[in-house]
């Protein structure tokens, strides 16, 4: 989190010409290294439409297997709305139509013979308020592998449920307590059952967004300290409001704008030598 | 001066009131430089000009025309000279009657003792000068208020916050009227059924498994004693309800979920209001639709069968009224769906279940304290449903639990005991009110329970 700072104010010094232009090209072509050998996901050409409405525009980026890309912007900048067009949550918004290339390890997931189904068990999400179903911690956690059979006996689920627990970090906090609704827990925990939930159908990917903006900053760090551990198993995306968050967790570092993709590159260098100016203004704070 | 008019003029003096409470609040105000001086606008010193005025006279306008009749039969029954003194409470209700009549001048007094006509005319007296009583002390009141009002009004007084507290108060006086209403049923009920716990004991009532009220009238009269057993009465009710719900709940419940998520936009909006014209439908048209066209049919299709089903049968009412109940249980179902978060939605998809199971094993369940207060509402009214059940389901108060046969229910037995001439303090009119107030008791304990489960629902997402 220094060095974010830190990298935020050398920004700020070394280039504070104060005029500068912060309209989009028309022709704006994303900067940066946005693709990548054997993506486990990737983009091409991706339109998003509400009814009338552009949201997204020609987006093309990869995401890499177990890396942390965090997606930042402004509000209403289109990042949600880009990363629930990777698990097609997008589906259940009326008039929302997505154009171009989704591709999961290679297959193209808005294909018309895709499974929605299975293509969620791979790429899981976890919300930006945690909404835990109103069960006990146990149903909540057991719900994804009931629904896919990925437990064949009580044992079995048992089993996954404390792993999963555990992988989230919450199994010491409330192994006492599984059977009592997981709306009693606090919202840094409830977002953590999230989390596990999300891990207990063992997706590839998970999607995460915002998953810290209703939190206080302790249950903050408990979860980027959490998404840290995962990323060893899973891929991840997370679009965040927080720059110091995205410093924090990620790998590469997408930065959005008014539904286009500016730029892509390793968080370091987002922060510290942002490669367009656009990124710059928004990483030293000159409007988001 | 006669009541309504004294009423009439008490409005008009609370206008005049008002007009000269806002009046004087100006003329105070123009000297001062405007009525940016006064605590509050004009029209406000004027309403509280008014409410002084009018208020405290109506007021006692009101309690003197409750209370004015009994104190005045009151003198009148206590000043009787000894010959005329009744010796029986419907001697002595008889006898105030005969004299309040003489005393309107209704009654001719050609043919009546003279000690009588003497209290007619006593009372007579007495009535003119209750009012004329009356009329001087609202005058003398709203005068008073009227100056009070007037001498109140100055720069600094609060009216508003005095207009506030009286506009507070009187909405408390309409809500506790309708609470006094109701209280007032309940009392009515309840002291008619001790009547009736009198002469029938109360477990013979609740626990007894023979109904037939005809008790005999005169002495040599042919007839049973009557016996008031409730059982079939409440078993009939039950069968009926049962019969209802086990209709109105799948239907009800399914059309709730296909509204809320899975029609369109233009099919909700058209086919909800559809549905609920079904609750606008007077009960006494399903009443005929059921005995005419569905119990007549049911006993076709049974004949088929080879099933005796008899033309006035519990299935037949039971259907019909299961029909009208559908719209309690798919509006209040479909409103609870619709008002569970998108959020748990988002959380179910987003597992990778499918829109069927999100809505079995998330939605409904999360909706299901919310479906089941619906569900006890819509019971509720199928116990207290009498139109349909008096013409479809018969009057023979059978204890029976085949829905094939006729049955009779507690509000048709209601109908049925307190309908023609009937002596009004016989156990037989008077078991009408004790199956009231069980009746009462039964509905009020679901309700109680429904709403005891909405409270649960309503903390369900915190």
């Amino acid at each position: 989190m220094k060095e974010a700072t830190a990298a935020t104010k050398t920004a700020k010094d070394s280039k504070s010409s104060p005029k500068q232009n912060l309209e989009v090209d028309q022709a704006q072509v994303t900067v940066g290294n946005r693709f990548c050998e054997n993506p486990k996901m990737s983009m091409r050409d991706v339109n998003v439409f509400y009814g009338d409405k552009q949201a997204i525009y020609d987006v093309s980026v990869d995401i890499a297997k177990n890396e942390v890309i965090a997606m930042i912007g402004p509000s209403g900048c289109g990042k949600s709305t880009f990363l629930r067009s990777l698990n097609r949550m997008n589906d259940t918004v009326d008039g929302c139509k997505v154009e171009g290339e989704v591709l999961l390890d290679g297959d193209n997931i808005y294909h018309k013979n895709l499974d929605v189904v299975e293509l969620r068990a791979r790429v899981g999400m976890v919300f930006q308020k945690p909404n835990p179903f109103p069960k006990s911690i146990f149903e909540n956690i057991a719900y994804g592998p009931k629904i896919h059979g990925l437990a064949d006996s009580r044992v079995d689920l048992d089993e996954i449920v404390e792993g999963s627990l555990k992988k989230a970090g919450l199994w010491e906090e409330v192994k006492e307590r599984l059977h009592q609704p997981g709306t009693g827990l606090s919202g840094g925990q409830q977002q953590r059952l999230c989390i596990a939930r999300a891990i207990a159908v063992s997706p590839e990917v998970i999607l995460m967004d915002e998953p810290c903006s209703a939190l206080d900053p302790i249950a903050t760090a408990r979860i980027e300290e959490l998404i840290e551990e995962l990323s060893q198993n899973f891929t991840i995306a997370i679009v965040t409001h927080s720059m110091q968050q995205a410093a924090r967790v990620s790998n590469r570092t997408a930065y959005f704008h008014l539904g286009k993709l500016i730029e892509v590159n390793p968080t370091e260098q987002v922060f510290t030598m942002p490669e367009h100016q656009l990124t710059e203004a928004y990483i030293t704070g000159r409007f988001g | 001066m006669d009541s309504s008019n004294l009423f009439l003029l008490m409005l008009a003096l609370g206008a005049v009131a008002f007009y000269i409470g806002r009046g004087r609040s100006l003329a105070i105000a123009t000297p001062l430089g405007g009525i940016r001086h006064l605590h509050s606008l004009p029209n406000y010193y004027g309403l509280n000009a008014l409410l002084w005025c009018a208020l405290p006279s109506l007021i006692i306008l009101v309690l003197w025309l409750i209370f004015d009749e009994p104190v005045i039969n009151g003198i009148v029954m206590g000043s009787l000279p000894a010959d005329l003194a009744p010796l029986t409470t419907a001697d002595y209700n008889l006898l105030l009657n005969k004299i309040s009549n003489l005393a309107d001048g209704i009654m001719s007094s050609k043919g009546q003792p003279a000690s009588l006509i003497a209290v007619a005319d006593s009372m007579a007296g007495l009535r003119v000068i209750s009012q004329w009583v009356l009329t001087a002390l609202c005058l003398i009141l709203a005068t008073i208020g009227l100056y009070w009002g007037w001498y109140k009004i100055a720069p600094d007084f609060r009216a508003r916050q005095s207009v506030e507290k009286v506009m507070e108060n009187l909405l408390l006086g309409c809500a506790c009227l309708a609470i006094f209403t109701t209280v007032g049923i309940v009392f009515s009920v309840l002291f008619e059924s001790i009547q009736f716990f009198r002469s029938v004991p109360f477990f013979d009532f609740v626990f007894g498994l023979d109904w037939s009220p005809q008790t005999a009238i005169r002495e040599d009269q042919v007839g049973s004693s009557g016996s008031f057993g409730a059982v079939p009465l409440f078993v009939g009710t039950l069968l009926i309800s049962a019969v209802a719900m086990f209709v109105a709940v799948p239907i009800g419940l399914m059309s709730a979920i296909y509204l809320a998520e899975y029609s369109g936009k233009t099919v909700r909006t058209y086919a909800k209001p559809a549905l609920e014209v079904l609750a606008g439908v007077p009960t006494v048209v399903y009443g005929f639709f059921a005995a005419l066209t569905v119990a007549p049919f049911l006993r076709d299709l049974g004949a088929d069968f080879g099933l005796t089903i008899s033309s006035e049968s519990a299935l037949a009412a039971g259907l019909v009224m299961g029909v009208m109940i559908i719209p309690f249980i798919s509006s209040l179902a479909d409103d609870v769906i619709t008002a569970v978060p998108q959020s748990m939605r988002d959380g179910s998809l987003a597992m990778g279940a499918t829109h069927s199971e999100t809505v079995r094993r998330v939605v409904i369940p999360a909706a299901l304290p919310g479906i089941v207060a619906g569900i006890m509402l819509a019971i509720s009214r199928a116990i207290g449903e009498t139109m349909i059940v008096v013409m479809a389901a018969g009057l023979a108060a059978k204890l029976t639990a085949n829905p094939l046969e006729s049955v009779t229910t507690v509000t048709v037995q209601i109908v049925t005991l307190l309908t023609g001439d009937q002596e009004f303090d016989s156990p037989k009119t008077l078991a009408a009110f004790a199956l009231g107030l069980m009746l009462f008791t039964v509905t009020l304990l679901l309700n109680i329970f429904a709403l005891h489960i909405v409270k649960k629902y309503r903390e369900q997402y915190e």
